[in-house]
């Protein structure tokens, strides 16, 4: 059924489709309605699972290690400051290798305060051990939550859901939601390998030495990895279900461009527009936005970019001491390589700031014009 | 004839605790007390060490090790999980030390006993981070050296009282026990397992390296802890309170002190003062216990 969603409640209704059993949350802008509609649909008789409206984000993920431990499907929404203050269960929970899917709706992080979208807050916990997929559309979010689930359990890692704050989480556009009977089609519940049971005790997460505890994280890292093609695959099946199919990443009038806009989230869809603008204007413009973060889908961006291309990076986040994250995450998959694309970073919008079919359009001429440093990021701010 | 405690042992001799560890005590009576369907949720705490490496385990129940200001909000989660899959038996014990309750675990705790989460939640309470070697805590007493309060005054302040901080919150039921009552602990987790909703015991657990006193006089400090009236044993459920034992006949604190190297450097003017703080709780107790 179609239905005119704002970009929380699409994050919901995905949850609410997977059958999340158990869901644990704590409220914060711009993610609280991700939680409201929840308890609308608990009290509607709508959402069968527990929700547990918990006393902070640190406790909100380490009630969903103690439910998932216990073989229960698990989400939970938050942002900013609150995901920073799960940042130790983060890594708790991928070690422990909980398939939790978590939906992340980016803001900028204190100080000073700021409300609006900026991905520092989701890529300051990129080295978590949790898989990340940054959604351009509301569509793709409700979409992306029930991928995230299926990807998750089958790597046995927990799951990020990003979606842009305010662009994406409070703006209406239409979603087809799928129904309940599609959806188990697409999503089998989860059967837990191990949970906590105590017809068969046993210690969850005891002390290791420093051998098992190098093996388990490379048997992690290697699992890891394997969300790369696992992301691919989940994403085709979506396709056969649903007739939309998700990659790694998407292109888009990439095959002869010279240059090409490299950006993610809800920017993704406005390049989209500039390159549309370029290209009648008979510039050979394209763009690659990265739904796929972690793990940084290397393999297929090695594929697509090739060398004589310039790439303009946009990141809407920034590494302080390095760039822009998605810039140097690109370079470090490119370095190495006997061929390979020029790369400039550009940093815009952050703290919620415009990144406009302008400016979009600004960065990709400059880039363009071999006017660009290849050394140092440049900072773009849309002077209209 | 027939054991007054059951015979059953939950807890296995292999753990990894100092010899003369009383919260080795607290878990094999509380676990003869909840039986072998329970789940156990370690924060980082002396028992974090002593349940064993793995894949080894001292303890016939599942544990799950969670991270140290997480304890109540993690069993919470473990509860409803379980009954997720439909699972409404099994217990859930929240089992942390003094530090991971008092001090950084004391937002997760208060969180859970706020909503009523149907767990249990068990304060082994050794006065001290005893498992990162001895540093003060919010539980630890005034007069007691620790490495973070060196010198002949030991540490300034007062000890927190918990035990009221969880009334505050209207729990379904709440106690205090000590290792050296043996029967009366072990009857108290049992009964705890009976109620449902929010449960908190509290259990003073001596430590031999932390109290600086020689390990073979773990049961008879934790007997005087009790008999000086400094750690008073009394259940409240549903709001009634009621003392486990004869409150008239108390020993001087200072027999309970004096034992213990921490204590070396107390006064005796400090130690008429803690003297006259147990006399008042103890008014207090006694107008209680005849109030309900």
């Amino acid at each position: 059924m179609r239905k005119v969603l704002m970009g929380n409640h699409a994050a919901t209704l995905g949850a609410v489709l997977a059958r999340a059993q158990v869901v644990a949350a704590y409220p914060i802008t711009p993610a609280t309605q991700v939680v409201e509609l929840i308890a609308e649909m608990e009290a509607k008789g709508e959402f069968s699972g527990r929700f547990m409206r918990i006393e902070s984000e640190h406790s909100a993920m380490a009630a969903l290690l103690g439910a998932a431990s216990a073989g229960a499907r698990c989400f939970t929404a938050t942002s900013s400051q609150g995901l920073a203050y799960m940042h130790e269960l983060l890594h708790w929970v991928s070690g422990a290798r909980l398939p939790i899917v978590m939906v992340d709706v980016n803001r900028a992080l204190a100080a000073p305060w700021n409300l609006w979208t900026d991905q520092t807050d989701s890529l300051s916990q990129r080295d978590t051990g949790w898989i990340q997929l940054y959604c351009a559309t509301n569509q793709e979010v409700l979409d992306t939550v029930l991928q995230a689930y299926k990807i998750a359990e089958r790597v046995q890692l927990p799951a990020m859901v990003v979606l842009d704050g305010f662009t994406l989480s409070h703006v209406y556009e239409p979603v087809d939601v799928p129904t309940q009977e599609q959806a188990d089609a697409f999503l089998p519940p989860w059967d837990a390998p191990r949970r906590l049971d105590p017809a068969a005790p046993a210690g969850f997460g005891a002390m290791e030495g420093p051998k098992g505890y190098m093996r388990l994280r490379k048997r992690l890292a290697l699992d890891m990895e394997r969300a790369e093609d696992e992301t691919e695959r989940a994403g085709a099946e979506f396709g056969r279900e649903f007739g939309r199919d998700y990659g790694v990443i998407e292109t888009y009038r990439t095959a002869d461009a010279d240059t090409v806009l490299l950006t993610s989230g809800a920017v993704g869809s406005t390049a989209k527009q500039a390159v549309d603008e370029l290209r009648e204007a008979g510039r050979k413009a394209g763009v690659v936005r990265v739904r796929l973060f972690r793990p940084f889908p290397a393999k297929t961006l090695r594929r697509v970019l090739r060398q004589g291309q310039k790439v303009a990076v946009v990141d809407r986040n920034y590494s302080q001491g390095q760039q822009g994250i998605f810039c140097e995450e690109l370079k470090a998959a490119m370095y190495g390589l006997p061929e390979r694309p020029e790369i400039y970073g550009y940093v815009a919008g952050l703290g919620g700031g415009d990144i406009t079919v302008e400016l979009l359009k600004e960065i990709w001429l400059e880039t363009d014009s071999g006017k660009a440093s290849a050394l140092e990021p440049a900072w773009m701010e849309d002077p209209r | 004839m027939k054991p007054s405690i059951p015979a059953a042992e939950l807890m296995t001799p292999g753990h990894q605790a100092c010899q003369g560890c009383g919260a080795t005590l607290a878990m094999r009576y509380a676990l003869k007390g909840l039986g072998a369907q329970t789940v156990v949720v370690l924060p980082a705490c002396c028992w974090t060490v002593l349940a064993g490496q793995s894949p080894r385990s001292a303890l016939g129940v599942p544990v799950l090790h969670v991270p140290f200001a997480s304890a109540a909000a993690a069993a919470s989660g473990v509860k409803a999980g379980l009954l997720a899959r439909g699972d409404a038996q099994t217990q859930v014990v929240a089992w942390a030390g003094d530090g991971g309750t008092y001090d950084i675990g004391i937002q997760a705790l208060s969180g859970a006993a706020e909503r009523g989460e149907d767990i249990l939640y068990v304060c082994y309470d050794n006065e001290a981070y005893m498992n990162t070697g001895i540093q003060r805590s919010g539980s630890t007493p005034d007069g007691a050296w620790t490495m973070t309060t060196p010198g002949k005054a030991g540490n300034l302040r007062p000890k927190k009282d918990i035990d009221a901080i969880m009334e505050a919150h209207h729990i379904a039921y709440q106690a205090t026990a000590a290792p050296a009552y043996a029967e009366d602990m072990v009857r108290k987790f049992a009964k705890a397992r009976t109620i449902k909703g929010f449960r908190f015991i509290h259990v003073l657990a001596p430590c031999p390296p932390g109290w600086k006193y020689d390990s073979e006089r773990t049961v008879a400090l934790s007997r005087l802890s009790v008999q000086t009236g400094l750690f008073a044993l009394y259940e409240i459920e549903d709001g009634k309170f009621r003392l486990n034992m004869n409150a008239s006949a108390r020993k001087p604190v200072a027999e309970f002190t004096r034992g213990q190297g921490r204590y070396k450097g107390l006064t005796p003017e400090h130690e008429d003062e803690i003297q006259k703080r147990v006399d008042a709780r103890w008014a207090d107790y006694d107008a209680r216990s005849r109030a309900t």
